[in-house]
């Protein structure tokens, strides 16, 4: 495996970046939130990114996809990181096309993988259900009915779920054998639920960053037995795939949201001028700038390493993905946490758009499990 | 199969066969690295053996020239062979300056005659070489150093001292910037020059260090001859040299940050000294500074990975090996730590019978002159800062 990009790589990547910083930069985030209404992002702006093929990037061609690869569909959203471009990449392309790829029958990918890929459908996982990530943990049940199941429970902190058509939610399907104790993992199964179902409730909840994340509940929701995706009892393995291909989607728009405050600030600390020098030329900013010029680096590997492994169906995704996350989070954090420092107090300003990326840089540490979360994960992996 | 898969299939046999069982265990010590060298004492018949087979057939260098004792490999099949020797976890038949440092450097500025003459006994590891640059008063200013080469007709002499050679007292030839011209700025009147350690005139003294080893000395020159064709590149233009080769130097010191080949993984010593409790190492704040510090040497190692997959693909190195230096070096400084952590008061033994003559703590101890040696981490962010991030000065 070369740790580089390939030419179709690198040309994806400059057409990504080339629209996104016509069509939805920062301030397209902005006029979604100041225009009322907001629903996480806008429905034009999706269709077209659509039409350039991303949403279909990781989906087979035979449920018509391009094909192209975790490493492709990562690139994208390293772009809109840097523009912060809400959209259901995600949440939709990345996880729940996962999910169905991975634990689907080609009767559930015939009927949804097509729609996810032309962008016409948006599918969403919903696992948690408390404020921390734990997605072994659940508490909503799934009934086998004499014609399929009925589900009861609540889902929190849905990604895209209020604007989603599709969907893929967990539940317990162990209640007969339940000693009262938590289960984990074996009972827990994953179904397919149409957003218009009976009995499914869907509540906005705007993140700190205009995203919109939405409560789910399900209230004798009744499916058919073909809503089952995967093997009963066999939900969490399909569903930490979808999170650990989401993990690292995360980490790749955490990388470029990074790199993004980062140019900017560094392109700051050459123009803005104290003691009539411009204050790039201090020791103190230059030293923590190209120290977290490093951890940068140190960024860009273990990214472009998560998603061809990704590609490659490496076993060992879960530490990967672990350790991704960790050092995407910490670093990004940090860089945009330096880039409101060193902007001083226009950094504090809702006008300025630096403090976007540390909000940004926030939501996507807390979902899918922060840094605690994976560095837990990450020496479990491991044997410690 | 491809041509690539039959030097893969010739190489493992090989090396099945030239390779002594001796020499395919992991490393314990600095000590069982061989320097070669005309005073090398080999630790084993096995070791010998190694160094001679790898030698014969130019992969003691298997990237250099064919011409000069290499084994004239391009990189997919130097990538071939270090992969074939990491499977039998084959060591490194020699490791030393020459190979690293000098070499390289003479492939690039030395003239024939230099190349010639002095790459095929580093290929055989014939002649150890020991590096000249740092001086009392010139550290991390470098450029302002002031050993004194003076032309005296068909040669030169050379007055001065340097300080911080490694291994200064097992060199046979030296690698050393001087100043050549003491008019103009002080980057341009240096030059590097070579000259056998035995030249009447160049002595020796060990350095103590806080580990209470001696693995540097402060070297002298009281007018000692260096011939007028061993100046590498043109004289006076020896910073150029020299930034190339510490290119080199911090690219290899950067490599500290790695876990040692054939080492335990961190997290798999600290369960095996401290013990689990239901699954979890039973420290827990330590367990986390672990996995940080693991996350940290792995991303360290891909980002070489990738460095050197740039550079296949025509990126120059540069810059970026100030990157490697500053985080490969902290990296290190915080597994010393952590080992430092994990063995508690063992930790702290010094010579007793359990404690293989204090190898953790003057590791750790040894350990602090990471940031310092081959330019601390402040002149490399000094480095990044200016040279890749461009900020004003």
């Amino acid at each position: 495996m070369t740790l580089a990009l390939n030419q179709e790589q690198t040309m994806l990547q400059q057409s990504a970046r080339d629209l996104l910083s016509r069509r939805a930069p920062v301030k397209h985030l902005r006029a979604l939130r100041d225009g009322g209404a907001n629903m996480g992002y806008s429905r034009e702006m999706w269709a077209e990114m659509s039409t350039m093929g991303w949403p279909a990037m990781t989906i087979p061609e035979k449920f018509g996809g391009l094909d192209f690869g975790y490493t492709g569909l990562g690139l994208v959203l390293q772009e809109t990181g840097r523009s912060l471009t809400p959209c259901p990449l995600l949440s939709s392309a990345m996880m729940a096309a996962a999910a169905l790829s991975y634990g689907g029958t080609d009767e559930q990918k015939s009927a949804l993988l097509p729609g996810i890929a032309s962008g016409e459908t948006v599918a969403t996982l919903a696992f948690d259900e408390h404020a921390q990530h734990r997605p072994a943990q659940v508490a909503a049940v799934a009934e086998r009915t004499s014609d399929g199941f009925c589900l009861n429970g609540q889902k929190r902190f849905v990604l895209d779920g209020a604007m989603a058509d599709q969907l893929i939610v967990s539940a317990r399907t162990d209640q007969q054998t339940s000693d009262g104790k938590m289960p984990r993992g074996g009972e827990i199964s994953l179904f397919l639920v149409p957003a218009f179902t009976a009995g499914l409730g869907i509540t906005p909840c705007q993140a700190l960053d205009t995203h919109v994340l939405a409560h789910v509940s399900l209230q004798n929701v009744r499916l058919p037995f073909t809503a089952l995706l995967g093997a009963e009892g066999g939900g969490l393995a399909i569903l930490e795939h979808a999170l650990d291909a989401g993990r690292i989607g995360q980490c790749a728009e955490l990388l470029g949201l990074a790199l993004e405050a980062f140019e900017r600030s560094i392109a700051y600390l050459k123009e803005r001028k104290q003691f009539g020098v411009p204050i790039g030329s201090f020791q103190a900013l230059q030293h923590r700038a190209a120290s977290l010029f490093g951890e940068l680096e140190l960024c860009k590997s273990l990214v472009l390493n998560a998603l061809q492994r990704l590609d490659s169906n490496d076993r060992e995704i879960a530490a990967t993905a672990s350790m991704t996350k960790v050092k995407l989070v910490e670093t990004a954090s940090k860089v945009t946490a330096e880039a409101i420092q060193w902007h001083g107090g226009i950094g504090m300003t809702d006008e300025f758009d630096i403090g976007f990326f540390y909000k940004r840089a926030r939501i996507l540490e807390t979902l899918l499990g922060d840094r605690y979360f994976h560095l837990d994960r990450f020496a479990r992996q491991h044997g410690y | 199969m491809t041509e690539l898969e039959d030097f893969r299939a010739a190489a493992r046999t090989w090396l099945e066969n030239k390779c002594p069982t001796g020499m395919r265990s992991p490393l314990q010590t600095e000590a069982d690295l061989c320097w070669g060298g005309r005073h090398f004492r080999f630790q084993s018949p096995d070791q010998e053996t190694w160094l001679r087979n790898m030698a014969a057939k130019g992969w003691t260098a298997p990237d250099w020239p064919r011409e000069y004792g290499g084994g004239g490999l391009d990189q997919a099949h130097l990538k071939v062979l270090q992969e074939e020797m990491q499977h039998i976890g084959a060591r490194p038949p020699l490791y030393s300056f020459g190979l690293s440092m000098i070499g390289p450097a003479l492939l690039k500025y030395g003239s024939e005659k230099l190349k010639q003459q002095h790459l095929p006994p580093i290929v055989r590891g014939e002649i150890r070489w020991a590096q000249g640059y740092s001086e009392p008063n010139a550290g991390s200013d470098l450029a302002s150093l002031q050993a004194r080469l003076e032309g005296r007709g068909d040669h030169y002499v050379l007055n001065g001292s340097k300080i911080w050679t490694s291994y200064g007292d097992l060199g046979d030839w030296m690698f050393c910037l001087v100043r050549s011209d003491s008019e103009g700025a002080k980057h341009a009147g240096i030059s590097l020059v070579l000259f056998d350690m035995t030249t009447p005139g160049v002595s020796t003294r060990p350095i103590r260090l806080i580990s209470g080893k001696s693995p540097f000395t402060e070297t002298f020159f009281d007018h000692a001859r260096v011939e007028k064709d061993q100046v590498v590149g043109e004289l006076n233009s020896g910073w150029t040299v020299a930034k190339y080769l510490l290119t080199h130097e911090r690219e290899m010191i950067g490599g500290a940050g790695l876990r040692p080949t054939g080492e335990e993984p961190l997290g798999r010593i600290a369960a095996r000294v401290l013990g689990l409790e239901s699954g979890q190492l039973a420290n827990p704040m330590l367990r986390g500074d672990i996995a940080r510090l693991e996350i940290d040497s792995e991303a360290l190692g891909l980002t070489m990975q990738r460095a050197r997959d740039e550079v296949k693909a025509g990126a120059s190195l540069g810059a970026t090996s100030s990157v490697f230096k500053y985080l490969g070096t902290e990296i290190n400084m915080r597994r010393q730590e952590l080992l430092m952590a994990i063995h508690g008061l063992q930790s702290v033994d010094w010579s007793g019978p359990d404690s293989e003559d204090g190898r953790l703590p003057r590791a750790w101890l040894r350990s602090r002159g990471n940031s310092i040696e081959g330019g601390t981490s402040e002149i490399q962010l000094n480095i990044i800062a200016k040279h890749i991030l461009g900020l004003p000065g």
